[in-house]
């Protein structure tokens, strides 16, 4: 009968798929380094410093990328199946592509709550948090706070410990030696914050306009003064009206330095410096966004480096 | 004389009651004076406190306005705010509490009440234990000449409701409700299990089967305003597959730079008009293989091939009106460019999909025959800067219940992004198509238009 022999066939077509889907085992990770990924460059190089060679990590957005437009890549998924932690910024700042590779990876391990997930903004100083009502009129707020608060060596550090703690909870054998590499780290950053902070002394209370609202906690850290921005409103594209005003404003309060994120065109920021008679500048926010900036020193060595010689030629 | 009698006994109990515990009364008052002197220690460290909090508070406002004549901030200096994640050395401890140096002798009270409300990301009170809830609006506007299948000249055609969140440790759940012109319809409602063992992702619900690409896309996440032809004619319109069931996803063994996953989902049978379960037994399957390539990290390639089977309506009137079966095969192609310095300005998508029919039905001698209709579209689409994108798409494809006639068309398609979270799409349509009524081929030529606008917080789409 037709009945039985479609039921049959329909039996022989799921069963196959069963098969193709079961036979084969999950490859088990070995218990040897901690598979650390992270969701920026930023906190990859923080987990390096503090993991050693206890440790492999990688990173899902390249340091010259913006991070709030990352593609959800299903070769992440590869990486992200194996990971034994998974490191995020936070704040709704990658909630655009992480939150379906998190589901698609299928790693019990890294999903949100799991001892595996670890949101670094938790251990971090927020700025610009929003009060009172928060609408998308101010473009795309982010409700919870400033995501982009790892430019501040304070919160480089905070996190650094955060993740020191993480990693020995997780591998407690190795707790001594993450402890120690904390602590060569701690002394490494408060010796270069000195340095950075005595770089940036002379020019305490500089008045900046950066493009994306991406430098609030460098700007508290090191004592500049962002007085606008070239995108009207976060996430909005530059528009006349407002390039306009904000030449005025600019020509007005004396601001001659205009700070661009890599992965900004710099047609608006170059046209607003001619008017202006300021300079573009292109700082990294990232580790990585440059070949030679390979760890969280060399970022901010390189950013003060860059303002330092651009406030010396700009008077 | 009796009641006065009593009255007067209690009055004198009463003093005498009074009187009782007099043997004690110094003792009872010396420790008053004792409580008292406690009391009044209390107030006065509390008072100490309060000062020494103040003082504490200040401090804090001066280290943190920035700005010249500031002696050199030491690094951390708030850092004592939050406590277990810095260790700071006994030095800077002993010189960040300098300011409050005036009452060292009571160790000051770490602050970190008041100051954990400027920390910890986390706390978004606003949204509790409430799902990410999104509303997007999908407006359609069509003018022309299209005798085929004509649209409405203005409609509001979709409001799609979503709400996303995470159920427990092991489960995640997403709704997305479409209320349409003619009413409501659960578009997608399924639980995802997130924490199986072997790598297995389970999916249960009413959701968007995994046959080929455009099948899996909302309506408003599609780079164009119509469907594509081939998914009108063979795949079921506008809903597609979009049927009740389980779904059982892994990744699968591949060569080395390869990512490969295999998908196996079993419906009830009823999807528009591809599938009818005309009885309980008549289950759909789907299965879906899928092959990506990083080839730099710009550009991908994204493979799949997908198999669909399930019964149709066409033996409705028969005496087995089950041994009626539509047998879907698809393939698709993705070639995907971005590049990530450029990413929010430049783009390009180019998109292939093909598929093939084979359905059951009743031949006009009334016997079993089954029609094998091929259909398919390509597109591409190119974003010229952050606001504007631009596509075309070319469209083929036969009939599903008649394979010797074939549609085609294709679109033209220009979209512009206000922000990220509106849209603004204009498509000029062409179509050759076939009119039932008349029996012959009809040039429709048509200009359709779009507004599409996000509310709230919608969950990022599979890429």
């Amino acid at each position: 009968m037709s009945v039985t022999k479609s039921s049959a066939r329909f039996v022989s077509v799921l069963t196959a798929f069963a098969l193709l889907l079961c036979v084969c085992v999950s490859p088990t990770n070995a218990a040897g380094k901690l598979q650390v990924m992270t969701a920026t460059t930023d906190l990859a190089a923080l987990a390096q410093q503090i993991g050693g060679d206890k440790v492999d990590v990688e990173s899902i957005a390249k340091g010259y990328q913006d991070p709030h437009f990352v593609e959800a890549k299903p070769s992440f998924l590869l990486k992200l199946r194996r990971a034994d932690l998974l490191i995020v910024v936070g704040l709704e700042l990658e909630i655009g592509w992480l939150p379906p590779l998190i589901t698609q990876s299928t790693n019990p391990k890294i999903q949100v709550g799991a001892p595996g997930y670890f949101d670094a903004s938790r251990f971090a100083k927020i700025l610009e948090i929003p009060t009172g009502a928060v609408t998308r009129a101010e473009g795309d707020v982010h409700p919870q706070g400033n995501p982009h608060y790892w430019l501040d060596p304070e919160n480089g550090l905070r996190i650094a410990k955060a993740i020191a703690d993480k990693f020995s909870e997780m591998r407690p054998a190795d707790a001594s030696y993450f402890a120690q590499r904390y602590s060569e780290f701690e002394q490494k950053l408060k010796q270069s914050d000195q340095q950075w902070q005595a770089q940036m002394k002379p020019y305490a209370g500089r008045k900046i306009v950066t493009y994306h609202r991406s430098w609030p906690n460098f700007a508290e850290h090191f004592g500049l003064n962002v007085v606008g921005y070239v995108e009207p409103r976060p996430g909005i594209p530059p528009s006349p009206q407002h390039t306009v005003e904000l030449i005025g404003q600019m020509k007005r309060d004396n601001v001659k330095v205009i700070v661009v994120e890599p992965y900004f065109d710099l047609k608006t920021p170059n046209s607003i410096a001619r008017e202006t008679g300021g300079t573009v500048v292109v700082l990294m926010p990232s580790v990585g966004g440059e070949k030679e900036i390979t760890d969280y020193f060399k970022l901010f060595d390189y950013d003060i480096a860059k303002l330092k010689q651009t406030f010396d030629t700009t008077k | 004389m009796k009641r006065l009698f009593l009255l007067a006994v209690l009055a004198a109990s009463v003093p005498l009651y009074a009187q009782q515990p007099a043997p004690d009364s110094a003792n009872a008052s010396s420790q008053a004076d004792s409580r008292i002197r406690v009391l009044e220690e209390q107030v006065r460290t509390l008072t100490e406190q309060v000062t020494l909090l103040r003082a504490e508070m200040q401090s804090l406002h001066q280290t943190k306005a920035p700005g010249p004549g500031q002696p050199d901030r030491l690094l951390l200096a708030s850092s004592r705010i939050e406590p277990g994640s810095l260790a700071p050395s006994p030095k800077d401890a002993a010189a960040a509490s300098a300011p409050s140096a005036s009452a060292a002798s009571v160790e000051p009270p770490p602050p970190q009440v008041a100051q954990t409300q400027t920390y910890g990301g986390a706390t978004s009170n606003a949204k509790l234990l409430n799902p990410d809830i999104s509303l997007i609006g999908d407006f359609v506007g069509a003018a022309g000449h299209n005798n085929v299948t004509p649209g409405r000249s203005l409609e509001m055609h979709e409001s799609e409701v979503g709400m996303q969140a995470i159920i427990d440790p092991y489960a995640r759940a997403d709704a997305f409700l479409s209320f349409g012109e003619e009413g409501v319809n659960v578009e997608e409602a399924y639980i995802t299990f997130t924490s199986l063992p072997a790598g297995l992702l389970l999916k249960v619900g009413k959701m968007r089967a995994e046959f080929g690409k455009v099948n899996t896309i909302h309506n408003h996440a599609l780079q164009y305003i119509d469907r594509p032809l081939a998914t009108n004619n063979l795949v079921g319109g506008e809903d597609g597959i979009d049927d009740a069931g389980i779904s059982l996803t892994r990744f699968l063994p591949a060569p080395k730079n390869w990512f490969a996953e295999g998908t196996a989902q079993v419906f009830r049978g009823d999807s528009d008009d591809v599938f009818t379960a005309n009885r309980r037994q008549d289950l759909s399957v789907v299965g879906h293989l899928r092959a990506y390539r990083d080839l730099n990290e710009s550009t991908n390639i994204d493979l799949g091939l997908s198999y669909a089977r399930g019964h149709n309506n066409s033996g409705a009137l028969t005496s087995d009106p089950s041994a009626f079966l539509t047998n879907l095969y698809g393939a698709d192609a993705t070639l995907r460019w971005k590049p990530l310095r450029r990413a929010i300005y430049n783009s390009f998508l180019f998109r292939t999909e093909l598929f093939w029919s084979a359905r059951d039905q009743l031949s006009a001698l009334n016997a079993l025959q089954t029609q094998h209709a091929f259909g398919m579209y390509t597109h591409a689409e190119y974003r010229l800067n952050r606001r504007w994108t631009v596509g075309g798409r070319f469209d083929r494809s036969g009939r599903a219940d008649n394979a010797t006639l074939t549609d085609t068309g294709f679109s033209g398609i220009l979209t512009y992004w206000p922000s990220e979270f509106s849209q603004i799409r204009g498509q000029y349509r062409y179509g050759h198509l076939f009119e039932t009524a008349t029996s012959r081929y009809d040039n429709a030529n048509e200009f359709l238009f779009q507004f599409l606008f996000v509310m709230g917080a919608h969950g990022a789409h599979p890429f």
